[in-house]
């Protein structure tokens, strides 16, 4: 049951820079540990410790959110499209000097 | 707003004003309509840029920050004279530059829990182009408690999201997002980056989508999410439903009251 997965960017480090990789499973918890095992390390930033996903990330089948499915008991067939979405912010490099100054000068009261 | 198009409006309105979906009644729907951009960044640029140029009567826009060297490679609205000045001012300058027409309003702070409900309520749309979790749920939040539509996006390295909000018809941001990313867990600040195209991009869209919610045309966009990735080259759009679980806007709300999420390492 091929699955292809698109990788965001932030967890493209884990597989080696692919942006799209092939994984198996019957449902997205299978799918989840296959990931691990291809890629050691991706399931933790997926799934919190009690083996859920996690509150900033979003995974949707082809273009359901899984959370309206059956969760990470939704099935899965051949050809279908799991797409892994954290929530990003960058509007700002690092690199921008008063954005780290920001960062320790919160919160702000007036 | 039944003021007629003065002479001078129709030519510089041409464009838009031959569009059957626009039209004259569509042209005066944007000039006294409110918009307000939160941030004068990569994303806040373009998109003020495009509301300006449309004609949007009134632009607010909110930005703490003083223009430094290294935003001049994505953010197009400041230039080198602008140098150290605070980016609301060099925005509006250029913004009246483009459109003498266009009554833009600069502050030159940071969205807070105590400034948001009385700036906001101001507005028909705001847009979000902060580079921050806390400002985003914050836009979020409050954009959901006052009934206005928002449009907030997000960029890191070669990829863009885009989330449209419109309060209790589709997904809100905390529907998706229940919380910001706790620090640690996603790759740290240092490999961030971003290819100042994109940033155009979603700012682009962003404007895009607040003209379209303003003369109400296209797809209805209530819970509307698109995902740009700039290497392969492409866009995914799907929408998603209101969480009827969301402490912000589900059917037992938690969030009743506008707070502060920490700031946390910028994905
Ligand atoms: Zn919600």
């Amino acid at each position: 049951m091929p699955v292809r997965v698109r990788i965001p960017t932030p967890l493209r480090t884990i597989t080696k820079g692919a942006a799209e990789v092939s994984a198996k499973g019957t449902d997205v918890r299978e799918l989840i540990e296959d990931l691990e095992r291809q890629f050691p390390g991706l399931r933790e930033r997926i799934v919190d410790e009690g083996g859920e996903i996690r509150r900033f990330i979003n995974v949707f089948m082809n273009d359901e959110d899984i959370r309206f499915l059956k969760g990470k008991e939704t099935s899965l067939k051949d050809g279908d499209e799991i797409s892994i979405v954290p929530a990003i912010a960058a509007g700002a490099a690092p690199s921008d000097e008063h954005h780290e100054a920001r960062g320790r000068s919160q919160p702000e009261r007036t | 707003m039944k003021l007629p198009l003065t002479e001078e409006a129709i030519r510089r309105y041409a464009r838009h004003i031959v569009l059957p979906e626009v039209g004259g009644v569509g042209q005066r729907k944007l000039l006294a309509a409110k918009a307000l951009i939160v941030g004068a960044g990569g994303l806040g640029s373009p998109a003020a840029l495009y509301l300006a140029a449309a004609g949007i009567g009134t632009i607010g826009m909110m930005d703490p920050d003083a223009v430094d060297l290294s935003n001049l490679q994505r953010q197009i609205l400041h230039s080198m004279k602008d140098l150290d000045r605070p980016k609301v001012f060099s925005a509006q300058e250029r913004m009246e530059a483009i459109n003498p027409g266009v009554k833009v309003v600069p502050y030159h702070a940071k969205l807070s829990t105590e400034n948001a409900p009385e700036i906001l309520r101001e507005y028909d749309v705001v847009l979000d182009g902060s580079d921050n979790f806390p400002t985003k749920f914050l836009v979020n939040d409050a954009c959901v408690m006052l009934g206005i539509p928002a449009v907030i996006a997000g960029i890191l390295r070669f990829d863009g999201q885009l989330y449209t909000i419109i309060p209790k018809k589709g997904a809100c941001y905390r529907c998706l997002f229940r919380q910001p990313p706790p620090p640690g867990l996603i790759p740290s600040c240092q490999e961030a980056g971003i290819l100042g195209a994109v940033a155009g991009v979603l700012g682009s869209l962003q404007a895009l989508q607040a003209i379209k919610i303003l003369l109400g045309i296209g797809e209805p966009p209530a819970g509307q999410v698109l995902f740009f990735d700039a290497l392969p080259g492409e866009f995914k759009t799907i929408r998603v439903g209101r969480d009827p679980a969301c402490a912000l806007c589900g059917d037992a709300p938690k969030i009743t009251e506008l707070r502060e999420e920490g700031e946390v390492c910028v994905l």
